[in-house]
């Protein structure tokens, strides 16, 4: 009783798939640049990753090489051809599995010998002095202190390059992740817990990070922003974070901090030197003077905070910032006011 | 005895009548395994579409940035029960079918320990999946992820019943996969046949047991993660309540300890599957069946050893970093040597090249991509920059599509035959094989480099400037295709079910007990119970081995008849979960009252009546 037995046909058939596999492979890596990527280490604590990432890939590819070769040469080599050799009854090979046993065993250890060297490094406490940041996550924001400092701001983090940075971490709420790729790996932000995580940039520059454990509506719109500067920029900026909120340099803005201050934004903002003292949201008293708002997601411009003040929940769904009804005026005063907070 | 077992072979496929006549009651009541089976076939089949296509709005909406195509509130319901449905309800259920099907032939008995239990097992499945998916229409389907961290899965952060719906499903769900993990272990183990020791059971059977002990051992520990987490939304209990002295890490090491030993759960039958196939598509026997065997034991025993690497990001500190490092690495040498031994049973044979092979080599070749970027994660410092990306995505579709689907979907052209008595069409099924494996890599290779280079999972849009536009879109093309292939395998069975030449009992050549019988196999299955003295029943000569499975002088057995109170008692366990989903005392009463119902009927009918 045969089954149809069709010929194989070597040729376009057989080649098509795995080529086109090959293509698609290949175009994998497209679409550059990458701003946010690990691949494109720039602290002590990335480069460590990448070195030890760049080992285990090389492994990789020898056995994926190896294996995959034995797959295909197998196929090729041993497909039914009419009045091909009958094949030679095997059991098995004690000596062979041996073999086969043994050698990925020797590259695990080869590969598991820097990987425990890099734990150590990076799970301990960081060696020597650093610079404390607190790092708290909530839904769907930053916020940073710097005890020894007096700082607090949110989701934009400002450090000196070559100084490294002690990151204590906790949440508000429910469990984040604290991760900016360029500068390594990220850190689980939990509840109930502090964990930490240690770096030195190499280079000023500006760093993108992004939550990276789900945490509910707005996890994808949960991002940070890392700016490494000079010593010397840094130091005048964490001056400037010190001092107490601006006094609003034009009518419109002093409007603007009435309306805010007698709205309900003061039950939830901090705004230093004012009324406003509350910790349920983002410390605003320098906002003006950040990059991006709502936690990385928009730009800092006029347009964006009169966006997001008229509906937070419109640009971020499910975010806890609850404000009235406003009218035009009002808005166009409070952004106002927002902008003066440098 | 040979010339026995070849006339024997080519028997009438005539005796089909009867193995799945009768009308919807009769379905309804059956407690036979094979219809149980293709029962659970066919629902998990539906619910590996219905995974896909809560997949395939993932992709279109990730295809380009910033979308506006669906909002998160129901991006972050498809995300969750595209995994949920796709463990529990698709691959799960799908290896029970072939459990059901193939097992007890291939040890050469005529139905599983408990039929009746059987019948629940998979009655308490169907309702579960009916009552989890049910929640989209109930307000919302469940939103926190299909590992539902705590304490985003309370009643502060998650109110309403959607978590409920998560909660309960997957309770009931255990129940009815450790019933039947322990149906399975009590037939394995007690109703071979005859000269059928251990170490001649087919690999098939082997894989079944292995992954039954690790349900019955695994899912205790997410039930008692579940039953915690129900008491906290609904009795205000504070297990994962860090505001009050609870640990919301609990439940990531309660969910994990099961949660690693359920991926070697979907993974280890199909390594059965194509432990079977190779050899038969080789023409020689599985190389080093001892070890592929001592292998599928270490992977499941390790398996409990590796959990907190799903947690390497949670600062448990240097020491138990380490520790699950290496043994997450340990884990890669067992599953090497399977993969070695495979080849060597290529190695030497003579390769029929049809559509089971094509997948089960599919299968090795994307489960060694999988397996290796699984290495790289083992690496607890590397995986910092690893774990909640799009690399983990790309590693588990890489072992879980590439590996186990590829592996089941040549296990559905292998078996189909035996189960409907017709052949597929191998053109079709080769087509299918080649727009499915180019597609999938297309789909997820690319996946690989959006996580190295930045982009977190279970994200509901991404920002235009990161890079990852183009390679988003690759992957969303992919996808579509892929899910577009899935249209070519239907309508190879659809015209297997119109036009399918008449398949014989063994059109493989396979060498185990279950090609021995009729395709499809009468309802007793053997007439005359087999004898084995080997591992390839069917190849051997001369080894005394006996099989009259279908011999006209013996009378037909008498089979245990169907029964209504599986289902019923199936249906008062999901009375009883709407009552707690609503917290509705009277319904949860009515429920247990169909139960008690349902189990009194179940103890005291008699098999035979």
């Amino acid at each position: 009783m045969k089954r149809g037995r069709r010929p194989t046909r070597a040729g376009a058939r057989t080649w098509t798939g795995p080529l086109l596999a090959l293509t698609a492979l290949a175009l994998g890596a497209c679409g550059g640049p990458f701003p946010q990527s690990a691949l494109d280490p720039a602290s002590d604590f990335a480069w460590r990753l990448q070195d030890l990432f760049e080992g285990i890939f090389f492994w990789a590819v020898v056995v994926f090489v190896l294996v995959q070769g034995a797959l295909i040469v197998a196929i090729f080599r041993f497909r039914e051809r009419p009045g091909g050799p009958s094949p030679k009854v095997t059991h098995g090979n004690t000596l062979l599995e041996i073999s086969w046993t043994l050698a990925p065993a020797v590259v695990l250890v080869l590969i598991a010998i820097p990987t425990i060297k890099t734990i150590w490094i990076v799970d301990s406490p960081p060696p020597g002095e650093s610079l404390v940041v607190e790092a708290i996550g909530h839904q769907w924001w930053w916020e940073f202190r710097y005890p020894d400092l007096g700082i607090v701001t949110a989701n934009e983090m400002r450090i000196p390059v070559g100084q490294q940075i002690d990151v204590r971490l906790t949440s508000a709420d429910v469990v984040h992740s604290f991760w900016f790729p360029r500068l390594g790996g990220k850190r689980d932000v939990i509840p109930g817990h502090e964990t930490q995580i240690w770096f030195t940039v190499d280079s000023a520059g500006l760093y993108l990070g992004q939550c990276a454990e789900f945490c509910g509506l707005s996890h994808a719109l949960m991002k940070m922003e890392l700016v490494a500067e000079d010593p010397a920029d840094f130091e005048a900026w964490a001056n400037g974070q010190r001092t107490e909120a601006a006094i609003s340099d034009s009518a419109v803005a002093a409007d603007g901090a009435q309306a805010f201050m007698q709205g309900g934004c003061i039950a939830c903002h901090t705004v230093r030197g004012t009324v406003a003292q509350g910790v349920i949201g983002p410390d605003l008293t320098h906002v003006g003077s950040r990059r991006r708002i709502a936690a990385g997601i928009l730009d800092n411009t006029e347009e964006n905070l009169e966006r997001w003040i008229r509906n937070p929940q419109d640009v971020k769904p499910g975010a806890l910032m609850i404000v009235p009804e406003l009218d035009n005026e009002t808005v166009r005063r409070i952004v106002a006011y927002m902008r003066n907070l440098k | 005895m040979s010339a026995t077992g070849a006339r024997a072979a080519e028997g009438g496929s005539h005796s089909h009548e009867g193995t799945y006549s009768g009308g919807l009651w009769s379905w309804i009541t059956t407690v036979d395994h094979k219809r149980i089976g293709v029962m659970y076939g066919l629902s998990a089949f539906f619910f590996f579409l219905m995974g896909g296509l809560e997949a395939l709005l993932i992709r279109l909406q990730l295809g380009s940035p910033e979308s506006t195509l669906i909002d998160p509130d129901l991006y972050n319901q498809l995300f969750t029960m595209h995994g949920t449905t796709m463990v529990f309800l698709a691959i799960m259920p799908l290896s029970a079918a072939f459990f059901n099907f193939i097992v007890p032939l291939q040890i050469g008995a005529r139905d599983v320990a408990f039929p009746r239990l059987n019948a629940f097992s998979f009655w308490l499945f169907f309702l579960a999946a009916l009552f989890m998916n049910a929640s989209f229409l109930f307000g919302g389907a469940p939103d926190a992820g299909w590992f539902g961290y705590a304490n985003l899965t309370s009643t502060q952060y998650s109110p309403g019943m959607r978590i409920d719906f998560w909660v309960l499903g997957l309770m009931v769900l255990g129940v009815s996969s450790i019933a039947a993990a322990l149906n399975f272990i009590v037939t394995i183990i007690n109703l071979r046949a005859e000269g059928m020791t251990f170490m001649r059971m087919p690999l098939f059977t082997w894989m079944t047991l292995i992954t039954s002990f690790l349900l019955v051992i695994a899912f205790p520990a997410i039930t008692v993660g579940l039953v915690l987490l129900m008491f906290d939304r609904m009795f205000g209990t504070l297990f994962f309540n860090p505001l009050a002295g609870g640990d919301v890490l609990l439940w990531q090491h309660l969910f994990w300890i099961f949660g690693h030993p359920e991926v070697y759960i979907l993974l280890l039958p199909g390594l059965g599957v194509v432990s079977e196939i190779i050899p038969v598509f080789s023409r020689k026997p599985l190389f080093g069946y001892a070890f592929v065997v001592y292998s599928g034991i270490l992977i499941a025993f390790l398996g409990f050893g590796v959990w907190a690497h799903h947690m390497f990001a949670v600062g448990l500190g240097p020491v138990a970093n380490t520790v699950f490092s290496a043994t997450t690495m340990l884990i890669a040498i067992p599953t090497g040597v399977k993969i070695f031994n495979w080849i060597a049973t290529l190695w030497g044979g003579s390769l029929k090249m049809w559509t089971p092979l094509y997948f089960s080599l599919g299968f090795i070749s994307m489960f060694i991509i999988g397996g290796l970027s699984g290495v790289m994660h083992a690496s607890a410092a590397a995986d910092l920059q690893q774990t909640d990306t799009y690399f983990i995505v790309a590693h588990i579709h890489y072992v879980l599509f590439g590996g186990v689907m590829f592996a089941l979907f040549a296990g559905m052209y292998y078996w189909i035959p035996k189960i409907t008595g017709r052949m597929l069409s191998d053109r079709l099924g080769k087509l299918h094989f080649w727009i499915m494996l180019v597609s999938f890599n297309v789909t997820f290779f690319p996946q690989h480099f959006l996580g190295l280079h930045g982009m977190p999972r279970r994200t509901f849009t991404y920002e235009s400037g990161l890079g990852f536009e183009a390679m988003n879109l690759m992957s969303t093309v992919g996808s579509m295709v892929l899910g577009a292939s899935m249209l070519i395998f239907l309508w190879n069975v659809l015209r297997m079910l119109r036009k399918g030449e008449p398949a014989g009992a063994n059109p493989w050549e396979g060498s185990t007990l279950e090609w021995s019988t009729a395709s499809p196999p009468p309802h007793y299955n053997f007439k005359v119970l087999p004898t084995v003295h080997s591992r390839d029943p069917l190849w051997a000569e001369d080894t005394g081995d006996s099989m009259h499975p279908d011999d006209p002088s013996v009378p037909e057995p008498h089979m245990p008849g169907p029964s209504f109170f599986p289902l019923l008692t199936a249906i008062g366990i999901i009375v009883m979960a709407a009552g707690a989903l609503t917290t509705t005392l009277p319904v949860v009463f009515v429920g247990v009252g169909v139960l008690l119902f349902g189990v009194y009927g179940w103890a005291l009918q008699p098999l035979e009546h």
